[in-house]
């Protein structure tokens, strides 16, 4: 395997338009004849299908949810980061470059993070232009709000739900193409496997969820968008349907997965209420900006919130990184609260919890502010929990949320699978170890509508179209593997269920493989992992048939994969002998604590080849050079 | 608590489908509605029966995939909720829960609560958005767009699109919905352009799915999750009119 990451030459800051004038071009006739399959929906899919129909491409676009407009994107609350520098507080492009840089923790490509920041304008006054209704001042122009890990306000929002606004300006973006019949859109239709013809991506394998009907579809290349794989927890603030299959089935078939190790363990979540929790829920890092999170000073002290004076409370992420203080970055958070509560000052039944305080901002601010500001999510807090945040802390642990590390690309955001395009979350290559908030959701429509947009075309102009038809011997191929796998689950007729086997996997996950990580962890979770791998294919019960909607067949498959993932995961984690960002290897830490880099040994990517499920996998290098920004020990004290 | 479920099961549209009741022993308060189905459903695969289908996705309120009437209202009881953020202490031991899946002739039943909305997608599909390709828009700062107006547009874009209205609705009516997305581009000045095509379109759209008339009972603003006010109806209305008029005058 040979990786290539195809980034331009010369100064940073001319890379990209540079490069957008060598791709080659198809003119418009000829665009028609090309046909782009996109899975996923959320905002990088549902933009790149748009784009790529407005531009002329013949698309055909796929989800598993109902509708397009369900996708997971839906669910980002807080903002969207571009450099617009509306508030005059410093901010630039090169700005937002370097914050993403180091927030990534030196791990991330500089020249994608620089395009990332250059386009970032653009996102937003296509948004818009589209109607998305962002907060704005009284004078009419658009706001603002701060957000962790930058010292300016660059984050635009539409109150708690900016990413349901987003991608609803997506969603229907994708609608009119549909309407105007050059998308074909596919719902509840999943995506089992990815069809290689020569090397070369050229189609994939679908289930009807509705009539179970296994489909073949031909393309002139695929785009995958299906999101990250935090679900491999278990439990986690992704929605319950979100899955590594597409990625993971890319992987099994050549495609380098790059650092499955960066997972992001969001600080603020509602913390676990019983042993039936089936998914954990988000308190946007917004609410940073105005509430104070602190932890009793003294271990075991059961007294209620408000009972604890000032001088017995320990504000601990002010008192240990001043200049950021509750808006330090999401890894240093959470490790945080994770320290206070190992060390037995955790608040709540089951002492997992710290508190998120409002109770001065109400004081300075009054109610009513804070309610224009987070009411929607003070309710959403009040309705799981039973408990009114404007009267007491919200309590909240860190959780599972989002994945750093996905399959790998180059600077085109094609995989090292000819054909094979991958965005949004589903790739590696902008957030390095850690993403900055905000950033996810900037991503996701910076790939979509402004850069593969641009570098597909370089890709078909070099294609023959429609080459390959879906009566190609590898489609028959991946077909029958695809029926084999349904009617092995259908068959095994044992005693345990998918989820009861995915809440396993997930604990295993989270307890060797989470907030903190090491060596021995690791080697248990990888002596376990393949053990619960075996029980599943022999101890699974999937009732029903598959010639109709049976969600519990949906389940199986997408949890045999994450199975398989999970020790992907492992290995890398074991592999990379250091601390950076979402990763934190104990072994790896300064005296006081903090993640200690080794940037001698470990500034490259890790991209994993798939090496059969016997053999570990195979690590190639892509080694990271920064000439912009130096690296540095990241500090936000 | 312990509570006895009475749960709408249907193989298939087919299928002419019934009520079937199934004992919950066990019901902790902190679960939250869809959980205590899981829990159900983990008990009828392990006894060999087929677990109820229901829509689910984000589990926080705002995907709008799930929606099942419960005790004969829409999302359940407790107002402003979907049916994924009701929770157990909303109910008390000893309560029967009657549960069944939105009904309307343009949501036909898929299986037991699971229903097809390819409709609403097909209505937005025929106008609601605001025409713009990638990379045409000009710089976001160079309109101004009055708060209040930012604001309202807001609430009406809220929507979530689970069809609730429709579920509630005696004459399975899509205006809510419709009246939601058509006000949310109508208030802003990006969007007047295409204000009464739209309206036109969407209409007519939403007619020619299946959907019933508004007769002002509002039962839909009382069930809609996301609080869209009724508001949105009359908006929608003035701005069909207004495009019957100027195309009538021209």
């Amino acid at each position: 395997m040979k990786l290539d990451a195809r980034i331009p030459d010369g100064p940073i800051d001319t890379k990209w338009e540079r490069h957008c004038f060598e791709l080659k071009l198809i003119n418009p006739a000829n665009k028609r004849k090309f046909r782009v399959i996109v899975v996923g929906t959320g905002l990088a899919g549902a933009s790149a299908a748009a784009s790529l129909a407005e531009l002329g491409y013949q698309v055909d676009a796929f989800c598993f949810q109902d509708s397009p407009r369900r996708a997971h994107s839906i669910a980002a609350q807080g903002g969207i980061n571009a450099a617009k520098n509306y508030q005059g507080d410093g901010d630039s492009i090169y700005r937002l470059f370097y914050d993403t840089v180091k927030g990534g923790d030196f791990r991330a490509r500089e020249a994608n993070v620089y395009r990332l920041a250059q386009v970032s304008v653009n996102i937003i006054d296509q948004c818009v232009a589209q109607g998305v209704p962002f907060a704005r001042e009284y004078g009419g122009y658009l706001d603002n709000r701060s957000f962790g890990g930058a010292q300016v306000s660059r984050t635009f929002y539409a109150r708690g739900q900016t990413g349901q606004q987003l991608l609803l300006g997506a969603y229907q973006a994708l609608a009119r193409q549909v309407g105007n019949k050059k998308v074909r859109m596919h719902r509840r239709c999943e995506m089992l496997d990815l069809v290689l013809v020569d090397g070369h991506a050229k189609g994939i394998i679908t289930r009807d969820l509705i009539t179970g009907e296994i489909s073949r579809h031909a393309a002139d290349a695929v785009i995958l968008a299906t999101g990250g794989y935090g679900n491999a927890f278990f439990l986690s603030t992704n929605a319950k349907g979100c899955n590594v299959t597409a990625a993971y089935r890319a992987y099994k078939k050549g495609a380098a997965f790059a650092n499955p190790c960066y997972t992001q363990i969001h600080p603020t979540c509602i913390p676990v209420a019983g042993d039936h929790q089936s998914k954990l829920t988000l308190m946007s890092e917004s609410l940073r900006n105005d509430g104070r999170i602190w932890v009793p000073k003294q271990k075991g002290d059961r007294r209620a919130a408000g009972d604890i004076p000032a001088q017995d409370r320990d504000y601990y992420l002010e008192r240990k990184y001043p200049s950021f203080g509750n808006l330090a970055p999401r890894d240093i958070a959470s490790r945080a609260a994770k320290e206070v509560c190992d060390e037995g000052r955790g608040v709540g039944p089951r002492g997992l919890g710290v508190y998120l305080d409002f109770a001065e901002s109400i004081q300075r601010l009054g109610s009513h502010v804070i309610e224009e500001r987070y009411g929607n999510l003070f309710e959403m807090y009040n309705r799981i929990t039973g408990e009114d945040p404007y009267a007491s802390p919200m309590r909240i642990f860190p959780a599972v949320h989002y994945t750093m590390g996905g399959l790998w690309v180059d600077y085109n955001l094609m995989s090292n699978l000819p054909g094979l395009f991958v965005l949004g979350e589903a790739n590696f290559s902008d957030h390095g170890a850690n993403r900055l908030g905000a950033s996810a959701l900037m991503q996701g429509l910076a790939d979509g509508y402004f850069v593969v947009p641009y570098t597909i075309g370089h890709y078909l102009a070099g294609q023959r179209p429609a080459a390959v038809s879906t009566e190609h011997a590898e489609f028959a191929r991946a077909e029958e593997e695809t029926r084999q796998r349904i009617s092995t689950f259908l068959s095994l007729k044992g005693s345990r269920t998918a989820d009861s086997f995915h809440r396993e996997l997930g604990a295993v996950l989270w307890d060797h493989c989470g907030m903190s990580r090491s060596a021995s962890g690791l080697k248990e979770a990888l002596r376990r992992i393949p053990a619960l791998r075996q029980e599943f294919w022999e101890n699974l019960r999937v009732p029903g048939s598959g010639a109709d909607l049976n969600q519990s067949l949906e389940k199986a498959g997408r949890v045999a994969d994450f199975m398989e993932f999970a020790e992907l995961l492992c290995h890398d984690a074991l592999t990379r002998e250091e601390s950076c960002g979402g990763h934190f290897r104990e072994e790896y830490q300064t005296s006081e604590g903090e993640a200690q880099r080794d940037d001698a040994n470990f500034t490259h990517v890790s991209a994993w080849e798939f090496k059969g499920l016997e053999s570990p996998p195979e690590e190639h290098r892509e080694p990271l050079i920064f000439e912009n920004v130096p690296l540095a020990v990241r500090s936000y004290k | 608590m312990r509570l006895k479920l009475h749960v709408w099961r249907q193989r298939g549209p087919a299928d002419a489908g019934q009520m079937v009741s199934y004992d919950m022993p066990d019901v902790s308060p902190d679960m939250s509605f869809l959980e205590m189905l899981d829990v159900l459903n983990e008990r009828l695969t392990l006894e060999g029966e087929e677990p109820i289908a229901f829509d689910h996705d984000c589990r926080e309120g705002i995907c709008g995939a799930c929606g099942l009437v419960i005790n004969g209202i829409a999302h359940g009881p407790t107002r402003g909720t979907t049916t994924c953020q009701l929770h157990m202490r909303s109910f008390k031991d000893g309560d029967e829960i009657w549960i069944e899946p939105w009904r309307a002739r343009a949501f036909p039943v898929i299986k037991d609560l699971v229903v097809d909305r390819k409709s609403f997608d097909r209505v937005i599909e025929s106008g609601g958005f605001i025409s713009v390709n990638t990379g045409s828009a000009p710089e976001a700062n160079i309109l101004s767009v009055a708060k209040d107006s930012a604001d309202q547009a807001f609430e009406y874009a809220a929507c979530i699109g689970c069809g609730a209205c429709v579920a509630a609705c005696k004459n399975a009516s899509a205006m809510l919905f419709v009246g939601a997305k058509v006000s949310h581009l109508a208030s802003l000045p990006q969007g007047r352009v295409e204000a009464g095509r739209r309206a036109r379109a969407m209409v007519s759209a939403m007619d020619a799915e299946g959907f019933g008339s508004c007769t002002n009972q509002f039962e839909c603003e009382a069930v809609c999750p996301k609080d869209i006010s009724v508001r949105a109806i009359a908006k929608m209305n003035r701005e069909y009119l207004r495009a019957g008029l100027l195309e009538s005058e021209s």
